[in-house]
């Protein structure tokens, strides 16, 4: 404080100039901030009301000048020491006035720089001189209250004290005389109309009563106002600092040295994008190629030259072009509910197709962009292939086969039913001659047949359901091997000449030197008595299995029987008639056997297992052969056997080409269950449970280099499926080219 | 044993082919990068016969590449151009990270850019190649116009678009290429004819698009810039061979929704002015015989072509506010047409609504309340069919609130065989020059071929009813013999035998079938399988044939009744 006060001797004097004039207007104590603010008030009042004094006040004005450029710095620290002060003495009301003080600080500098403006202009080469003169005549300091010394310390330290302070001389300020109680001040606030304008003076200890205008004043302030009514906020800004050289410097500061020498910094950095450039690193600005958005006549020369790629390059196919349905207005309604319903992947139409009454009603297509994209994908992720579209008229992929008609004769029509079997007719055989027909039935009964009347002649009930019947093949014998149960039955029908009928009695009865063995083998020969004689039945052959099927041997002496059996060797075995001798030809199990046949000619014996057929040599006694078949009935004709099997297919061998079948017919759709080829004809067929004859011509040429042709010429209908079966057993015509078939519906026909 | 021991995979196709993993690596290069390349050099994968083999014994699932054309990838300048852009890419990042303004603005400047020219001319030699291959760019580039800034894409990529499509059209308008529309839910088809090729694209309906999430854009737009090129190259040579000047002088400033349009008003500036296009007319060759008929037969078809490319010549048309412009506009000009619209709707309007020389005026509203005396007022699928039907339909089924009749697709050609629409027939008849007849007639016709469908039909049943016949003889026989065998009286009944008539045409018939299902067993099993498929394929067709000729028939019985009803 000491310092302030004594560094503000020469604007004491100043300040005393104004404070001459306070005595006028109030003469009363006031607080050092109301002072302060009314210091300015009354600067301001010497500006505006007090312009007569002007000569007085120009140097005034000129201190204030230069303090406000160039001790702004000293003039700053003032102000800190009196905000700080300020802090000290009153820490209740001050704070709103510190701001408003700030304020009030930097307006006067401003209102300065103003008025130096105006000087400038007027006077500018005096204002120089003054400058280097006047430097420290403005001093902040001056604003301190000088009636009381005491400085800015806490006016709490003289309160036991009866003086206040001390005036300029050194004489003791003694508090003026407070008599006033709480009433008094009660009572003054009421009667006093100054009162609310009335504020104590700390410094002084007595009552102020503020003016009109430091009321204003003080209202402005706390309104964030100038305190200035007359002061323009937005006057235009004068730029010190401006582009327009000025006739004098801001500053005269010699220029420094380093704006003389050239810098090594900038040196380097030159140097570097010298070397940049040098070195092709910084690459001079590129010219605008603006060839890259022009068109020019890309094809003028077309040179062959530049060939596709490879022959592997493949253009991408085009889409589909839209049909009907995909029309805003298509010919027919469009079931949408069907569409959801599919699946994605069984759509064909990978849109639902809608309808519309007018094109204004046409939506966007949601998918638009999604197609675009997937087409996208398609063209740069799928790879392509060339797919070849078969374009065959189907017509041609039939084969040219003869006609039927130049192929006959072969049965066509179905002619005659044989009826009268209750049961399932398993099995049917015709007589050599051709006139008597015999068929064998689940109902136990052996029935013969007149071919051409389909009558009845006999009915022998075998007591079991009968597997097979086989006429014997040789035209001077009339008998009949039945197969039932573990039987084999050796029917006399007498149904032919009277010779014949002799003939095979003679074969039956003929000398027994087998009995001896028989003992020995397996089966068991016997004659039969009374009622069975009486029905024709001459021999049993008792079997230990099972006996599934019987066939004879061409010359009719030797008739085979055939117990399927996993198991066991004794499978096929050969019975002599006329010998009365029964022999196990295999001494080895080769397979489940099937079925068994013998040659109609040469010396030949076929086993069918599941696997294979094996052909075995009857003179020489060994295996010729072994087709790769899984048959369940053969019939052989010459050279050429056939197969039938239950999985539907028929295997046409030749003997002479290999062992596996030169054709394979998957003529029906169930299994086969029989097969028979003619004897005289090129004919053979084939009997299903789909209820089918299928009657085919094998051609057979006798150029050897030329291929068997086979011709399905007919399939022969009439047959009732029952019971999931259809025709069990087929059979020809010795002589004539018909066909008779067997069925489960207990009815045999004849095709002719 | 001399030589060296064979080692898998050394040899044969798995030497030919190269995953798409390696062939990456190959050519040093990001996947998307390597995507790119196969995108702009049209390279794609390839299905190897034996994938196992090729795969070296692996069956994971991999896609594979000729390595024929990864090695020519090699040499493409292009990858160059890729590997400098991704160090671009690396230097602005970094220059960003630090700051460093100068040196972005620098590296900006010098931002690496490719021409796509020589791509185009190896992968299409030919103009004609390229020409063929335009379906896609069309499509493209009209769908990537009808683009709104949405960030999608680059805004100079939708500009570019949209130019290239409006050249495109003045060209087709200028060479009269057009020649089939087809309003479909998902656009507008056209199909061109340019230098002898069928051009088919399609067009978006005007509405802004919804942007799917799961479409890559990048990849779209890979595709459209090198779409735009190769569509760009196409024009121009378009233009040349018209002798027009390119690039058409249009006021490309105008806002682009409209650019479109008064583009297509504008007629385009002919480098020379030529009088009259003199078209090469088809010498007269002195030849005989059949080349004779057809050469008559491709005179008609050229002079029917001819004809109708001034389809709309000499007619007026308006359109009103609510039907698509820029189509029908682009549609009537193709044919010779004037047209103009409002003039507060759009620029480029030639004509008011007043004008009293409008022939036709386009209205897709229910009814209009002012109307002119002298003028059609028809939907714009009058315009559509016209142009499918290559002649000025009747516009009486085309009036204000009547029921359109179906819009058919023009791109399907019907075999015979195949089921065809009646308003397909009608307008082939109208073709042909016949009146056309009262729709009452025209229904007789339909119910006279349908019935001798059904004739058709029945004979083929009638093959099965031979046989019933005799099952049922047979059952009557049956039953006899059955009461003969329980001893009952025997009727003995002489009853008068039918005779059976027999159609010799028929037996043959019967005949030739048999000999046929006989001849079909005889087939082999390949051929066999061939044939059923192939019959399969056959029966399916009739049996959609005469499902929508059915549905067609239940459709006309509803309305019919329909009518009745209301009358």
């Amino acid at each position: 404080m000491e310092e302030s006060s004594s560094s503000s001797t020469r604007s004491a004097a100043q300040t005393h100039k104004i404070k001459e004039k306070e005595p006028q207007k109030g003469g009363k104590k006031r607080t050092k901030a109301e002072e302060e603010e009314e210091e300015e008030l009354f600067n301001f009042k010497s500006k505006s009301t007090e312009e007569e004094e002007e000569d007085e006040d120009l140097s005034d004005s000129e201190d204030s000048i230069f303090s406000g450029l160039e001790d702004s710095g000293s003039d700053e620290d003032d102000d800190d020491e009196e905000l700080s002060d300020d802090g000290d003495e009153e820490g209740l009301d001050d704070g709103e006035l510190k701001l408003e003080q700030t304020q009030q600080i930097g307006i006067e500098t401003k209102k300065e720089t103003e008025e130096t403006g105006e000087t400038e202009e007027t006077e500018g080469g005096r204002t120089e001189k003054a400058k280097q003169e006047d430097e420290y005549v403005h001093d902040s300091s001056d604003e301190e209250d000088i009636r009381n010394t005491v400085g800015n310390v806490p006016m709490e330290w003289y309160r036991d004290f009866p003086h206040i302070g001390y005036n300029l001389d050194g004489k003791k300020i003694y508090k003026p005389i407070r008599n006033k109680d709480e009433l008094d001040d009660f009572l003054d606030k009421m009667d006093n109309p100054d009162y609310w304008r009335t504020v104590p003076d700390k410094q002084t200890g007595s009552d102020v009563v503020l003016s009109d205008e430091q009321v204003q004043l003080v209202n402005r302030l706390q309104r964030g106002q100038f305190g200035d009514a007359n002061f323009n906020e937005y006057e235009p800004q004068v730029e010190f600092f401006s582009r327009d050289v000025m006739l004098h410097p801001v500053t005269n500061r010699p220029a420094d040295k380093r704006s003389f020498i050239p810098s090594l910094i900038e040196k380097e950095k030159v140097s570097k994008l010298v070397h940049a450039i040098k070195m092709g690193w910084i690459k001079p600005r590129r010219v605008e190629d603006d060839s890259r958005g022009r068109y020019y006549d890309l094809w003028a020369n077309e040179d062959s030259s530049i060939l596709a790629r490879h022959k592997m390059h493949l253009p991408a196919p085009k889409i589909p072009l839209p049909g009907h349905q995909e029309s805003y207005n298509p010919p027919t309604g469009v079931p949408r509910a069907l569409w959801e319903q599919q699946d994605p992947c069984d759509r064909k139409l990978p849109f639902v197709p809608r309808k519309f009454s007018s094109l204004r009603q046409v939506p966007a297509f949601s998918r638009f962009i999604h197609e675009r994209f997937e087409r996208c994908l398609d063209l740069y992720l799928c790879p392509r292939q060339r797919k070849m579209r078969v374009n065959v008229n189907p017509e041609d992929l039939i084969p040219k086969l003869p006609k039927p008609k130049d192929l006959q004769p072969f049965p066509t029509t179905q002619s005659l039913v044989y009826r009268g079997h209750s049961g399932l007719v398993r099995s049917i055989s015709v007589s050599p001659s051709g006139q008597w027909l015999a068929s064998g039935s689940d109902d136990g009964s052996v029935r013969f047949w007149e071919v051409c009347s389909s009558r009845c002649l006999k009915t022998v009930q075998v007591g079991g359901a009968v597997k097979s019947v086989a006429w014997n093949p040789n035209p001077s014998v009339c008998l009949l091997a039945v197969a039932l149960d573990s039987v084999v039955l050796i029917l006399s029908p007498s149904l032919a000449d009277r010779q014949v009928v002799l003939s095979s009695e003679r074969l039956l009865s003929a000398p027994q030197e087998a009995d001896a063995n028989e003992g020995a083998g397996p089966v068991t020969w016997s004659e039969t008595e009374g009622e069975e004689l009486n029905h024709g039945i001459r021999l049993k052959i008792q079997h230990p299995k099972a006996v599934q099927q019987v066939s004879w041997h061409a010359k009719g002496d030797y008739v085979a029987s055939v117990m399927p059996d996993h198991s066991s060797n004794l499978q096929v075995l050969i019975h002599q008639l006329s010998r009365r001798r029964s022999q196990n030809p295999f001494r080895k199990n080769k397979g489940l056997v099937q079925c068994v046949s013998f040659h109609p000619v040469r010396p030949y014996f076929f086993v069918g297992t599941q696997r294979s057929v094996r052909i075995y040599n009857l003179v020489k006694q060994e295996m010729t052969k072994k087709l790769q078949a899984n048959s369940k009935w053969i019939s052989q004709h010459g050279d050429h056997v056939i197969c039938g099997s239950y999985d539907c297919r028929l295997s046409w061998f030749d003997l002479d080409l290999s062992t596996k079948p030169y054709k394979m017919l998957r003529h029906h759709k169930k299994a086969v269950r029989g097969v028979a080829y003619h004897r005289l004809y090129p004919l053979f067929a084939s009997a299903s449970d789909d209820g089918t004859v299928i009657v085919c011509h094998g051609t057979v040429y006798n150029d050897l280099l030329q291929n068997p042709l086979i011709v399905p010429v007919k399939v022969l209908r009439g047959h009732e499926i029952t019971h999931d079966l259809g025709v069990l057993d087929v059979t020809f015509h010795p002589t004539q080219p018909w066909v008779f078939s067997s069925g489960a519906d207990a009815t045999i026909r004849l095709f002719t | 044993m001399g030589g060296l021991q064979k080692k898998k995979y050394e040899r044969g196709s798995a030497t030919n082919y190269i995953t798409r993993n390696k062939a990456r690596k190959k050519l040093q290069l990001s996947l998307p990068d390597f995507r790119r390349l196969c995108i702009l050099k049209g390279i794609y994968p390839h299905e190897p016969k034996h994938k196992k083999k090729v795969n070296k014994g692996s069956t994971a699932p991999r896609t594979f590449y000729l390595l024929k054309d990864i090695r020519f990838l090699l040499h493409e300048p292009i990858v160059g151009k890729f590997r400098e852009y991704k160090v671009f890419v690396r230097k602005l990042k970094k220059a960003y990270g630090k700051t460093e303004w100068s040196s972005v603005e620098r590296l900006k400047e010098n931002k690496p850019a490719y021409k796509l020219d020589h791509i185009i001319k190896e992968r299409y030699p030919s103009f004609i190649d390229a020409l063929r291959d335009i379906d896609d760019a069309l499509c493209m580039c009209f769908l990537f116009s009808t683009f709104a800034r949405t960030g999608k894409c680059h805004v100079q990529t939708i500009q570019l678009c949209r130019r290239l499509t409006v050249e495109w059209m003045n060209y087709v308008i200028a060479s009269r290429a057009l020649k089939k529309v087809f309003i479909s839910i998902k656009g507008i088809y056209y199909q061109a004819e340019a230098m002898g090729q069928l051009i088919t694209w399609l067009v978006p309906y005007q509405f802004s698009h919804d942007h799917p999430t799961d479409v890559d854009y990048r990849v779209m737009a890979t595709f459209t810039e090198f779409y735009t090129t190769l569509l760009g190259f196409i024009n121009f040579r378009l233009y040349h061979s018209l002798n027009l000047l390119y690039p058409p002088k249009v006021s490309w400033t105008l806002k682009q929704s409209q650019m479109k349009l008064s583009a297509l008003s504008a007629s385009l500036a002919r480098v020379v002015s030529t009088a009259e296009e003199d078209e090469a007319e088809l010498d007269q060759f002195p030849v005989d015989g059949e080349d004779m008929a057809n050469m008559e037969a491709r005179e008609k078809e050229q002079k029917q072509e001819e004809a109708q490319k001034k389809l709309f010549e000499g007619l007026k048309f308006f359109l009103n506010r609510e039907v698509p412009r820029e189509s029908l506009a682009f549609l009537i000009r193709c044919f010779g047409g004037e047209v103009s619209w409002d003039k507060s709707v759009c620029i480029g309007s030639t004509y008011e609504v007043k004008d009293e020389t409008i022939t036709h005026q386009i209205v897709d509203r229910p009814n209009i309340d002012k109307q002119y005396i002298n003028r059609y007022y028809i939907q714009p699928q009058w315009v559509y069919d016209c142009v499918n039907a290559k002649i000025i339909l009747p516009v009486e089924d085309y009036f204000l609130g009547v029921t359109l009749p179906p819009h058919l697709s023009p791109f399907v050609e019907e075999k015979d065989g195949d089921y065809v629409p009646p308003e397909k027939l009608k307008i082939m008849a109208l073709q042909r020059g016949e009146k056309p007849a009262h729709e009452q007639e025209d229904e007789e016709e339909e119910e006279e071929e349908d019935e001798e469908e059904e004739e058709e039909e029945e004979e083929d049943d009638n093959e099965e009813e031979g046989d019933d016949g005799e099952e049922a003889e047979e059952k009557n026989l049956k039953k006899m013999e059955e009461q003969r065998s329980q001893g009952k009286s025997l009727s003995v009944k002489v009853t008068a035998g039918k005779v059976k008539v027999e159609n010799p045409a028929r037996l043959e018939q019967e005949e030739k079938a048999e000999e046929k299902r006989l001849a079909i067993m005889m087939m082999k099993k390949k051929e066999k399988y061939l044939y059923d498929k192939i019959m399969f394929g056959k029966k399916r067709k009739v049996r959609e044939a005469n499902k929508l000729a059915a549905k067609r028939k239940a459709h006309d019985d509803a309305e019919k009744s329909k009518k009745k009803a209301r009358k």
